[in-house]
């Protein structure tokens, strides 16, 4: 044998070699279809158990389009390497998940691959549905398998190249998907380890209080240290919780369990349809999530305590000092805010003290600028916090300056930068939000 | 000392710039349309057109007017001669205590200036900030529907009347 055909026969051994690896990390098998099951085959106390789980897990959250058919998917989930439209997981056969099997869909949740063995986009959270048991698996199914069928079917993805192959996430996943990353830890308590169980795993807390790296994988090493979603600032969960007021079991539960605490006031933004979830769920999972989020948050350090101490007398006493910046920002703020945020009405009709709001002391004005610009509206039939929307009142000049002048005001941070540009894009991005909202 | 317009004539007023527009309207102009109910910005009585837009005047302090055009439901029409958007409420009957009614008719109104042929459903999420304890909610949609009409017709007369600025 001459030197170049030895070359290219190792050449070739390596180019089948790899691309017997490469198959071996992309391609996976086809689950057999199966005939619609009948809803009445499911045991009703496992569609009930599946049902909780759902809400648990927010299910609907994306699977359901603003005043759309219950998990008849299609809501445009924007991310930044394009927009992905979530898939229709109502039992229709068609365009549904009616023929998957329990096995298929159990490994969509577990390892991202469909029935038909396409990878799907991380967006669906499987990274932290790997963690969650096949005795729920089985009740979620049967909860989805027993749902009005939905015929209709999401529009196409439109991902920037080469995310619109699905191989790349497959790749993806070989870095970034790791199983099993919940363990039960016997120093625990029963409790701390169900609500880690369900942070972790179906509650998929991280998907948006993690931030993310480049490739939109969760940067595990800050673990709930604040993230983005959409146009809003998922807070950080852990020490670094920029909230005036220490997080401890009870708050975060009444928080979770009711949607507003008197010491942190309420949920809204993407927020709010979580709270809404957890308000029907057992008490006892929320109760857990909140006793294993506790402990992701610390207990609060001597300094913190005495911040607080110190916030919570600032807000009972007027404000010692004329605050900072342009005289208008006051004057918005007298007529416009301090007649519900100072009027002490209770939660959640009344707004929370300001000098409470972690809208205001967080690294940016984002949520505060949305918030202000939308209001928050009522839940037909709920108990459910209200503000009216400004946006048609204030400028973006008006929102920036009121802005500033909060932010001095109550918090002793420094200054926000770029306040103007802020409200310009909350503007921008609610105008797109409310188009998409309207019928 | 700060120029308001408010109907399309200017005012001059001396107030202090985080006074609610509200105030002024009722208390400095007399002009009683828009009503106090929540001071809150929660129930829609006080509702005026700024700039074409409802805005909840008992949230909106006079520093935030400068420059902009105030209507209220006088700017619109008079007894005498009532704007659309009043001859459909009074034709639908759609008042009972009648507390709300200037309120939604002014954010109605900036709809159908902005949409002159709202559904149902558009009607019912523009006019959700506006509370009715009565109960005339379908009244009041069909009002809203009656005025699109008229208006639509109006548009047609050369002696077409009521339309805010």
């Amino acid at each position: 044998m001459t030197k170049p055909r030895i070359i290219a026969g190792i050449a070739i051994a390596a180019l089948i070699g790899g691309a017997a690896a490469a198959f071996a990390v992309i391609w996976r098998p086809a689950i057999a279809t199966v005939e619609p099951a009948a809803p009445q085959s499911f045991d009703p106390a496992l569609v009930k158990r599946g049902r909780d789980l759902a809400a648990l897990g927010n299910c609907n959250d994306c699977h359901t389009m603003r005043g759309g058919k219950a998990f008849a998917g299609g809501l445009p989930v924007p991310t930044p390497f394009g927009t992905i439209y979530s898939s229709n997981i109502t039992p229709d056969p068609d365009t549904g998940i009616g023929r998957w099997s329990e096995a298929a869909f159990r490994r969509a949740m577990r390892s991202g691959v469909d029935r038909a063995g396409h990878h799907l986009y991380p967006t669906f959270p499987y990274d932290h549905f790997t963690n969650v048991s096949d005795e729920d698996d089985r009740a979620l199914y049967a909860f989805l398998m027993t749902r009005p069928a939905v015929h209709a079917t999401a529009p196409r993805n439109d991902l920037k190249f080469p995310f619109n192959h699905r191989f790349v996430v497959a790749g993806w996943k070989l870095l970034f998907l790791q199983h099993g990353t919940y363990k039960a830890d016997p120093a625990q308590s029963a409790e701390s380890n169900r609500g880690a169980y369900l942070v972790e795993g179906l509650a998929h807390c991280g998907a948006c209080h993690t931030p993310r790296n480049a490739l939109g994988a969760e940067r595990t090493a800050a673990s709930f240290s604040g993230g983005d979603v959409e146009n809003w600032q998922a807070y950080a969960i852990n020490a670094k919780s920029p909230a005036p007021l220490p997080w401890d079991t009870e708050a975060l539960y009444r928080y979770l369990r009711h949607g507003w605490d008197p010491d942190h006031g309420v949920a809204r933004g993407p927020m709010a349809e979580v709270v809404s979830n957890l308000s029907s769920v057992p008490a006892d999972d929320v109760h857990a999530i909140a006793v294993y989020m506790s402990s992701v948050f610390g207990a609060p350090t001597q300094e913190r305590l005495r911040q607080a101490n110190e916030m919570r007398a600032k807000i009972k006493s007027p404000p010692a000092q004329a605050a900072q910046g342009d005289a208008s920002g006051a004057s918005i703020y007298a007529a416009a805010c301090a007649p519900c945020h100072e009027s002490g009405r209770p939660l959640p009709y009344g707004g929370v003290n300001l000098g409470l709001s972690t809208a205001l002391s967080a690294p940016d004005p984002r949520n505060a600028a949305n918030i202000i610009l939308s209001g928050i509206r009522p839940v037909a039939g709920e108990r459910s916090p209200i503000m009216p929307a400004f946006a048609d009142s204030m400028t973006d000049d008006q929102i920036s300056a009121v802005l500033k002048y909060l932010r001095s005001r109550f918090h002793n941070q420094q200054a926000w930068p770029d306040v103007e540009q802020t409200v310009r894009d909350a503007r921008h991005s609610q105008t797109v939000l409310l188009q998409r909202d309207k019928p | 000392m700060m120029t308001l317009k408010v109907n399309g004539h200017d005012h001059q007023i001396d107030a202090d710039p985080d006074t609610p527009l509200l105030y002024v309207l009722r208390d400095d102009l007399k002009l009683n349309a828009a009503k106090f109910g929540c001071g809150l910005g929660q129930c829609g009585a006080c509702t005026v057109i700024v700039d074409g837009k409802a805005v909840l005047s008992c949230v909106t302090p006079l520093i935030l007017l400068d420059g902009k055009q105030v209507t209220t439901l006088e700017g619109l029409g008079t007894i005498e001669a009532p704007a659309p958007i009043q001859r459909a409420f009074m034709e639908e009957q759609a008042a009972q205590c009648g507390y709300c009614i200037a309120g939604m008719m002014m954010r109605a109104q900036a709809l159908l200036q902005r949409n002159p042929k709202p559904s149902d459903e558009q009607i019912r999420s523009e006019l959700e900030p506006n509370l009715c304890r009565c109960g005339t909610h379908m009244r009041i949609i069909r009002a809203v529907h009656r005025a699109a009409r008229l208006m639509d017709s109006a548009e047609l007369s050369p002696a077409g009347q009521g339309s805010a600025q």
